[in-house]
């Protein structure tokens, strides 16, 4: 066999004096890394077969173990990086295209990074979320344009207008579309009840409903994306509100594949499609091809539903982001749905998750900009998805004009991932991304639930804490609010897009 | 009534990792640290807790403290007894004669031999002198829970 081996990507280490035997690492180990050698009585591990999930480093009873990254020191080039030297081993080896998970890891600037927030000093009191007030409840969906009110002969006064149907969410923050087939039930499930804890709602993705999640109906999202896996009248009133899935993030303007290994009898059942076959889903949906064809797919889907439920599209940050946000809202959708380059998935051609697609800071700034000028702005609401780590990032997402944001691998971090990318492998040792039942049952959706809601207390909190720091006591009064934004060591270009000021100029 | 201990047995969590048996041989030895233990305790006790594995299937399983326990009725000696403070089946190794009947009775198999002193060895006592068992404790997933029975 020709020789030409891809160096390992991390080395497991062991403390010899720490390690008693246990074999716990060995027996979890869904790569098989790690193995027993009776005869020298010690534990070892093939490097070239871990991918870094750091399962056994977190199971290690006597924190034996500790996986580190493996520098592949070649001669320092700055233009020819490891990654791109093992990448060309891997294509010369198979041939393939390279498979990845999770979002773009690549250094683009993180505008995030470049933004700073205000907080009250003197002239405006800040506010003590702990004593006062704090509304940081939202609601997703078509606004009217004006409210009318009637008079009764005997005075009562009611609402003429007929309110559009809302999404009420105690905390700014969503679960992310995930389906059944990318993650396991006990991951959806560990989601499902975070939200009904919290009050938010979690989205099916596009593989259908499994009837475990059907109690879940008032915090549910289900979702309609190019494969209409598990589609149905049935199906589209089973959550509180439908998405369209035009495009994703990590993979903007092509289509999904879920290999047939992969779809087992309950993965056949709720994808309605026989065991064993490729789950494919098409670059783009064959019944769209214009706005036009949208407007009939959403008007279809609100007929479906009596419109009783807010129906949503959802489309990746691309550079005409804009006009196509506003042209989905005019064709009638309710929410508009924002996932920008860092978006995550279970699977995506590495070339296509770590080159195509903008940023999600200006993908928000101008469709909300583009949908103020229109003057169409009430008519759907802005959910922003695609790399938000923590509450600042929400806070910033919300003040350049988003009303929720949607989390999937913050999410996926507080059930236990640790971001190995290899979601696609099917192997997830923490029981996420896998449907093997013997992985799966890692993962206890009580455990799950409980951590899953932490997040989202935690982030409720320290929302509450920079509203307050800015004087600010709603949530809706800091959306689209750029006043409370100041960029750091942006061009003057990229601050006229994100629509707000450099550190140090005033008001 | 008496609140009496019992572990739920939660399969469904379970992932065979093993690491209750471990924290259950810690449990019975007095320094109780892992590296410890393992490192210099030269004679370590058997487990009292045993994993059962089926392909998928996985389980941690100890004494089930019977509300009608065969074990008990086995032993012809009294040395099996309920401890009336806990509710646990418990074994006095003073009146154990080592006839083995009560191996041989556990519907379960979880009382096991000690071939060194010729007597019961194995049997989960809840860890009655200790807070939380040792295998609730060192369970990652909490596939084995304690719980209190109102009896």
């Amino acid at each position: 066999m020709a020789k030409r081996k891809v160096p390992p990507e991390f080395v497991v280490e062991r403390d010899d004096y720490k390690c008693i035997r246990c074999l716990a690492c060995v027996r979890v180990c869904s790569y098989g890394a790690n193995f027993y050698d009776e005869n020298a009585n010690r534990v070892y591990t093939e490097n070239t077969k871990c991918v870094g999930c750091h399962f056994c480093e977190a199971i290690c009873p006597t924190e034996a173990i500790t996986v580190r990254k493996n520098d592949f020191d070649i001669r320092p080039l700055a233009h020819w990086t490891p990654e791109h030297l093992i990448g060309i081993m891997k294509q010369a080896e198979t041939g393939g295209v390279l498979l990845t998970s999770m979002g773009n890891d690549r250094p683009y600037f993180s505008y995030f990074d470049r933004i700073v927030l205000n907080a009250s000093q003197v002239t405006n009191p800040s506010i003590d979320p702990l004593r006062e007030p704090m509304e940081i409840r939202t609601y997703i969906g078509r606004k009217e344009e004006k409210l009318e009110i009637e008079e009764d002969e005997d005075g009562t006064v009611k609402l003429k207008t007929e309110i559009a149907p809302q999404l009420k969410l105690e905390v700014p923050v969503m679960f992310t579309a995930m389906s059944y087939g990318s993650i396991s039930l006990n991951a959806i499930l560990s989601l499902a009840r975070a939200a009904r804890t919290v009050g938010t709602f979690f989205n099916t993705g596009e593989g259908g409903l499994p009837k475990e999640l059907r109690e879940f109906k008032d915090n549910m999202i289900v979702q309609v994306a190019s494969g209409r896996f598990g589609v149905s009248a049935d199906y589209l009133n089973a959550g509180s509100a439908v998405e369209i899935k035009i495009g994703q993030g990590a993979k903007p303007g092509i289509g999904g594949h879920l290999p047939g290994e992969k779809v087992t009898e309950p993965i056949s059942e709720t994808r309605m499609i026989p065991v064993g076959t490729d789950a494919l889903s098409p670059a783009p949906h064959h019944d769209i091809y214009s706005i036009e064809d949208l407007r009939q797919l959403i008007y279809a889907i609100k007929e479906a539903t009596r419109y009783e439920k807010p129906v949503g599209v959802k489309i990746a940050a691309v550079h005409n982001v804009a006009p196509i946000a506003a042209g989905a809202v005019r064709a009638g959708a309710d929410y508009i749905v924002i996932d920008g380059i860092r978006g995550g998935t279970g699977a995506a051609p590495k070339i296509t998750r770590d080159h195509v697609g903008i940023p999600i800071e200006f993908a928000v700034a101008v469709v909300d900009q583009r949908l103020r000028e229109e003057g169409i702005r009430h008519m759907a609401s802005i959910v922003v998805a695609g790399g938000i780590r923590n509450s600042a990032d929400v806070i910033k997402a919300i003040a350049l004009g988003a009303d929720a944001v949607y989390i999937g691998t913050a999410a996926l971090i507080s059930l236990g991932c640790h971001l190995c990318q290899t979601c696609y492998l099917g192997k997830c040792n923490w029981g996420i991304a896998t449907q093997d039942p013997k992985l799966t049952k890692r993962l206890n959706p009580e455990i799950g639930a409980r951590r899953a809601a932490n997040l989202l207390r935690a982030w409720a909190h320290e929302i509450k804490e920079i509203l307050g720091g800015m004087g600010i006591n709603a949530i809706e009064s800091l959306r689209g609010n750029r006043e409370v934004l100041r960029g750091v060591g942006l061009h003057e270009y990229e601050l006229k897009l994100l629509g707000i000021k450099p550190a140090g100029e005033a008001w | 009534m008496i609140a009496v201990r019992r572990i739920l047995i939660r399969e469904e969590y379970c992932m065979g990792c093993k690491l209750c048996e471990i924290n259950c041989v810690a449990a019975q030895v007095e320094t109780g640290n892992l590296i410890k233990v393992y490192r210099y305790v030269p004679e370590l006790p058997e487990p009292n807790v045993i994993v059962e594995e089926h392909d998928y299937v996985t389980f941690a399983l100890q004494c089930r403290n019977c509300d009608d326990p065969s074990c008990l009725k086995a032993c012809m000696t009294g040395a099996m007894h309920r401890d009336p403070k806990t509710g646990a089946i418990r074994v006095n190794q003073e009146k154990c004669v080592g006839c083995w009947m009560c191996v041989m009775a556990c519907p379960f198999g979880v009382i096991r031999r000690n071939t060194k002193e010729k007597k019961v060895a194995s049997k989960c006592d809840l860890c009655a002198d200790r807070g939380t068992p040792g295998c609730v404790e060192g369970c990652p997933n909490e596939a084995l829970v304690l719980v209190e029975v109102r009896e």
